[in-house]
């Protein structure tokens, strides 16, 4: 059994918009022998706002959930795309700014906390590829998703700023991960690109143009759906293509599942234990051949 | 007229802060900006912005809307020739734009920025259904109306929730102990 | 004869008297025990300030000297050969850095005073044990091997051939010329490279004096300056050159069909083939690899002769002269020479690297050496500028910079690039004058005889320049015009705004590297590399084309990106050095080595196998190690490896380093 410790993030956790990720990847865990425990008490790791607005306290409380982790021992595993980055970073700007890290000790210290710097940051996708690995993920698909065309979408912060994974611009682990449960990844040269998650709300018009780029590139290449590890990419794609439709006179219709989601189609659970109703452009169609 | 060379120290500013030391080896070669998904809604992109900091314009820099448009994909990084932290630079920026008051008039984006915020320091997590409400009340409320439609699909879909999300009572006082501490050692790095 | 010592403290100007107290220095070296005289002066290492010394041996008899200057690495012979003028033996001097030890890495002037005076009373004592040695002379080989048959070795080689001495030009491949033969034409004169290049060619092939072994590759080397000796193997061509005309007619017969290295894999070559148009020597040469017949020996099988017996029912003979020869094997020669000079070159970036830029995913992006092999007449397209398709292009952009320039790749700039983007984009408007011309570049380099005119030529022919750096080729229009295209994505930095530039043709200017074999030659070579992965020159500014080995000397590219102008000079200079060294006939060898005392030697040979320059043998007879003097340069491995203490290293004894040491404390 390997065990890790979760920080499932805002958008993962029960009330979040990205939920369908959590459960579809603790339903994969069962049949891989992987175990995610929650660090208890765990607070939003500030991304982007916290950062612009308060720079030094964004290192804190991303130190902070590390401080939590590293009590638990091993690696932590953050699924969504920006909570991994900002934590990342927190590791190597404290290894790299002996000042900041004063800093950042001092105030964790008034909280009662310490943090050493020993705890890894992981991605899901970096777990099930490099310590399960693509031939017992192969083994345990029981419906094979042959025939079934798949745009790999990575958003922008799956295999940068912190590299190291693969190809900081055309990335492939998600694709071989796809061609392993028997389906095809087509090719996507916008695999990397933003979808202009976090300006969806105030910069909307611009958001839509990059949700745009992606759908038209996927469609293009024969996508009959697209799979994502991200919860802010899959709402952006998925919850705006209504919005896209409207302002473009276009007629998108292109499920956009998360990877995990797809994982536990092949291998053989439920649609409620993969949440795949939580979509707004429906995938029944589409995965009707393998549920 | 001339436009005289104003406050040099922003570089030197720039520079203390941990990832702004980059901009000083800037050769502009525009790889930045050509990589830049929004750079063309920016007033000045990243390029001419690193240039102007350089020509220690304090104000047009601060007062700019680019870096409220960054989306920190990170391709500049990426691609940088010179190895500059340019998504970094954008959130210093946005920092001590916010700080200064410059934060840009023409993007909302520091409001939501600080509603996101807000709910960290009194629930430790936040919860977007509140925080985009609060977001329109508090921009367009106008605007909400069109992304109704949106916000159902959400709702009925199991995306959003009325619930907030909260840490324990214990957890979030522990938070804000830590941010206090960390806000009262000035905050800036 | 008890020590009497004199000590000289330089000013060096202010680069030492600025921080440190020189005259509280001369002070206190004046307190120390046998010091009979010192002085402190501005500039030692000048004629008056080696007076000085020269004077003091005389009038006050001094037998041991110190200064305290510089690095003995700048001017250690300086003074050692003025103790020599005036009588004394040079070993019997000593220096101290005050400069790059202390008044150039500290600040506090008292602080550094005070090393500076650590150092002096190191120095004084030490120079107390120092004994008077005597340095040897060899003979000198007046052969030459000169590694590398590109336009840097065959300059090198003509220039030491005309002056009467034999020369072996050793090149891999299995024609001479390199990457300049492969150029159309050369800026700024806009030259023909292969009409400037081929004469001199001929020469190497017809100079009595010059031995080429072209298809050869360089596999040991032993020895020292003036006596080197090398292995070579002679890889097989399975052509007997001495039959061989060179007429190509078994090429034409040879049924398989390959890429051709010389077009860039551009066009096509056969497994029997003549490497250029202008090979020299013009001799065939069989792809060993990829020949049928030779394939099928190894599988038992004798099938395809088709050189040799020609095709009858067409009425083709087969080699007339009799020259292919399948049976034939690698051949080892060893040689004997007195100087090597490197010139292995280049090998040009490869741009897959960058994922962006979409070279070997896109049809029609280009690198640079593709391009001069597009435009040259002799190319595989017979000098047409064409798309794959076999259109001509009605718009080309011309990227500088990839590769060099970025930490990603290559930190450093490839020199070049600017100009010979310059001339690609001249060509193209000579050859295309319809077509529309980009240049994107960052910063236009043209410092260099004729070539910022060059440039202004250049703006002049309407070539459109474009100040950014291209950050993306991508293939999805985004307008209509753009549909087919291959769409550059830029800034314009100088307007400051993004553009996408639609064109048919990308051709990108490819940093210059380092060889992937680099690694391979200084291991054999034992030379050093920069950080870059270039070879290392022994000094960047003053000495260019010599290494920390004696006698072997590096030129052209493959000590750093340079054009054939400074090519050719760097040849030339190293040649001039080669035959100095000849001329004068000997040269001197190190004294400061190790010496065994034999009576002390138990013979266990564990020296042997330390010593980094294979210098130690072992006397059956005696039973104990022996040094060859020629081969030590003194490391001290040895020394200090010796369980009985039997191996001393001269000029660096127990009781001199002791003695430094303990003045360094005192």
């Amino acid at each position: 059994m390997k065990q890790y410790s979760y920080y499932p993030g805002c958008a993962l956790s029960a009330e979040g918009f990205g939920r369908a990720f959590d459960w579809s990847t603790k339903a994969v865990n069962k049949l891989l022998d992987i175990e995610f425990k929650e660090i208890k008490d765990w607070n939003c790791c500030g991304s982007v706002p916290y950062d612009t607005l308060h720079e030094l306290a964004s290192f804190c409380i991303c130190a902070r959930n590390l401080a939590l982790a590293e009590k638990m021992g091993g690696d932590v595993v953050a699924p969504c795309s920006s909570c991994y980055v900002f934590l990342s970073r927190t590791n190597t700007y404290l290894k790299q700014y002996p000042v900041l890290k004063s800093q950042v000790d001092e105030a964790l210290a008034a909280g009662g906390l310490e943090y050493h710097g020993n705890v890894k940051v992981r991605k899901v996708l970096d777990v099930y590829v490099n310590d399960v690995g693509y031939d017992a993920i192969a083994a345990k698909v029981k419906k094979s998703l042959s025939g079934l065309k798949v745009a790999c979408y990575y958003g922008c912060q799956e295999v940068r700023p912190i590299f190291g994974h693969d190809h900081p611009e055309y990335p492939k682990y998600m694709d071989k991960l796809v061609n392993a449960l028997g389906a095809e990844s087509v090719p996507f040269p916008m695999k990397s690109r933003c979808c202009g998650g976090s300006l969806i709300i105030s910069e909307e018009a611009a958001s839509l143009d990059l949700i745009k780029k992606l759908l038209d590139s996927a469609i293009s290449n024969g996508a009959d759906c697209m799979v994502t590890g991200c919860p802010l990419c899959q709402l952006n794609v998925d919850a705006y293509q209504t919005m896209v439709n409207s302002k473009y006179k276009t007629n998108y219709h292109l499920p956009v599942l998360f990877f995990t989601q797809l994982m536990g189609v092949a291998f053989g659970f439920e649609e409620k234990d993969l949440g795949l109703k939580t979509s707004i452009v429906p995938a029944e169609k589409v995965l009707a051949k393998y549920i | 007229m001339e436009t005289e060379i104003k406050n040099e120290s922003l570089v030197d500013e720039i520079c203390a802060i941990p990832g702004g030391e980059g901009i000083k080896v800037c050769m502009q070669c525009g790889t930045c900006t050509a990589s830049c998904p929004n750079a063309d809604l920016m007033d000045h992109a990243p390029s001419e912005l690193i240039a102007m900091i350089r020509a220690g314009m304090r104000e047009e820099v601060l007062s700019s809307n680019a870096m409220w448009l960054c989306l920190s994909c990170y391709l500049c990084v990426v691609r940088c020739p010179r190895d500059i932290k340019i998504t970094r630079l954008m959130h210093v920026l946005e920092s001590l734009a916010a700080k200064s008051g410059l934060g840009s008039k023409r993007t909302t984006t520091p409001v939501i920025y600080k509603g996101f915020n807000t709910f960290i320091y009194n629930r430790g997590r936040i919860s977007e259904l509140w925080l985009m409400v609060r977001y329109y009340l508090q921009t367009n409320p106008f605007k909400a109306i069109k992304m109704l439609p949106v916000a159902l699909g959400l709702l009925t879909h199991s995306r959003l929730a009325l619930k907030m999300d909260k840490m324990s009572p214990e957890g979030i006082k522990q938070l804000k102990t830590i941010i206090d501490k960390a806000e009262s050692s000035g905050g800036a790095l | 004869m008890e020590p009497k010592i004199g000590v000289y403290i330089c000013h060096c100007g202010s680069n030492i008297a600025g921080i440190v107290d020189v005259a509280k220095v001369a002070e206190y070296a004046r307190s120390l025990p046998n010091v009979a005289v010192a002085r402190d002066y501005k500039y030692m290492c000048s004629d008056p300030g080696q007076n000085l010394i020269k004077e003091d041996i005389k009038t006050l008899g001094l037998n041991r000297v110190v200064v305290a200057s510089c690095s003995p690495r700048m001017h250690e012979p300086t003074f050692r050969r003025a103790c020599q003028d005036a009588g004394l033996n040079q070993y019997l001097f000593e220096m101290a850095n005050i400069r790059e030890h202390c008044s150039w890495v500290h600040v506090d002037h008292e602080k550094a005073t005070e090393k500076a005076k650590a150092l002096v009373s190191a120095a004084v004592r030490r120079v107390y044990y120092q004994e008077p040695l005597e340095s040897k002379e060899v003979a000198v080989n007046p052969c030459t091997l000169v590694i590398g048959g590109g336009v840097a070795g065959i300059q090198a080689a003509l220039e030491i051939a005309n002056s009467g001495h034999k020369v072996y030009l050793l090149e891999k491949e299995a024609s001479i010329g390199g990457h300049m033969a492969m150029f159309d034409k050369t800026f700024p004169t806009l030259d023909c490279a292969a009409c400037i290049l081929t004469p001199k060619m001929t020469s190497v092939g017809q100079n009595g004096n010059i031995e080429l072994l072209a298809y050869s590759e360089l596999v040991e080397i032993s020895g020292y300056i003036g006596n080197f000796k090398a292995k070579i193997k002679k890889k097989s061509r399975y052509i007997d050159a001495v039959k061989c005309t060179g007429c190509g007619r078994c090429s034409e017969l040879c049924p398989t069909s390959l890429p051709n290295e010389f077009d860039c894999g551009l066009g096509k070559r056969k497994a029997i083939y003549i490497p250029s148009p202008y090979a020299v020597p013009n001799k065939a040469v069989i792809d060993g690899k990829n020949c049928r017949h030779l394939k099928g020996l190894a599988q038992g099988k004798d099938i395809c002769r088709l050189c040799q017996t020609g095709i009858e029912k067409k009425g083709l003979p087969g080699c007339e002269a009799g020259a292919i020869d399948f049976e034939q094997k690698d051949e080892t020669v060893e040689i004997e020479i007195g100087n090597i000079i490197v010139a292995t070159g280049f090998q040009q970036f490869e741009p897959t690297k960058i994922y962006q830029f979409g070279y070997g995913r896109y049809d029609n992006v280009f690198t640079g050496l593709e391009f001069e092999r597009l435009t040259n007449a002799s190319g595989p397209t017979d000098g047409k500028v064409v798309l794959k398709d076999g259109s001509s292009p009605r718009s080309v952009a011309i990227l500088h910079c990839i590769g060099s320039r970025d930490t990603n790749y290559h930190k450093y700039c490839s020199r070049v690039c600017c100009m010979y983007s310059l001339k690609f984009a001249h060509l193209l408007r000579e050859k295309l004058p319809e077509a529309k011309v980009y240049q994107l570049y960052i910063d236009m380099r043209c410092a260099g005889s004729g070539y910022e005119e060059f440039y202004e030529r250049l703006q002049e022919e309407g070539v459109n320049f474009v100040r950014g750096k291209a950050a993306e080729i991508t293939n999805i229009a985004e307008k209509p015009e753009e549909t087919g295209k291959l769409i550059v994505m830029v800034e314009d930095t100088l307007v400051r705004r993004k553009r996408r530039l639609p064109v048919d043709m990308v051709i990108m200017s490819c940093a210059l590297e380092p060889r992937a074999d680099t690694e391979q030659m200084a291991r054999i070579l034992s030379l050093s590399r920069k950080a870059d992965g270039f070879f290392l020159e022994k000094h960047p500014k003053l000495d260019p084309v010599a290494t920390t080995t004696d006698g072997i000397y590096i030129v052209g590219c493959c000590q750093s990106p340079k054009d054939i102008p400074d090519t050719v000079a760097q040849a030339s200079a190293a040649a001039a050095r080669v035959l100095a060294i000849i001329s004068k006939g000997t040269v001197e060898i190190e004294a400061a080595i190790a010496s065994i005392d034999e009576e002390h030697c138990a013979g266990c040979k564990i020296c042997i196998d330390m010593c980094p320059y294979k210098a130690i043998s072992f006397d059956e007879e005696k039973k104990v190690s022996r040094i060859n003097e020629a081969l030590c340069k003194g490391c001290g491995t040895c020394v200090a490896a010796c369980p009985s203490g039997a191996i001393k290293g001269r000029h660096f004894t127990t009781e001199e380093i002791m003695a430094e040491i303990e003045g360094v404390l005192a």
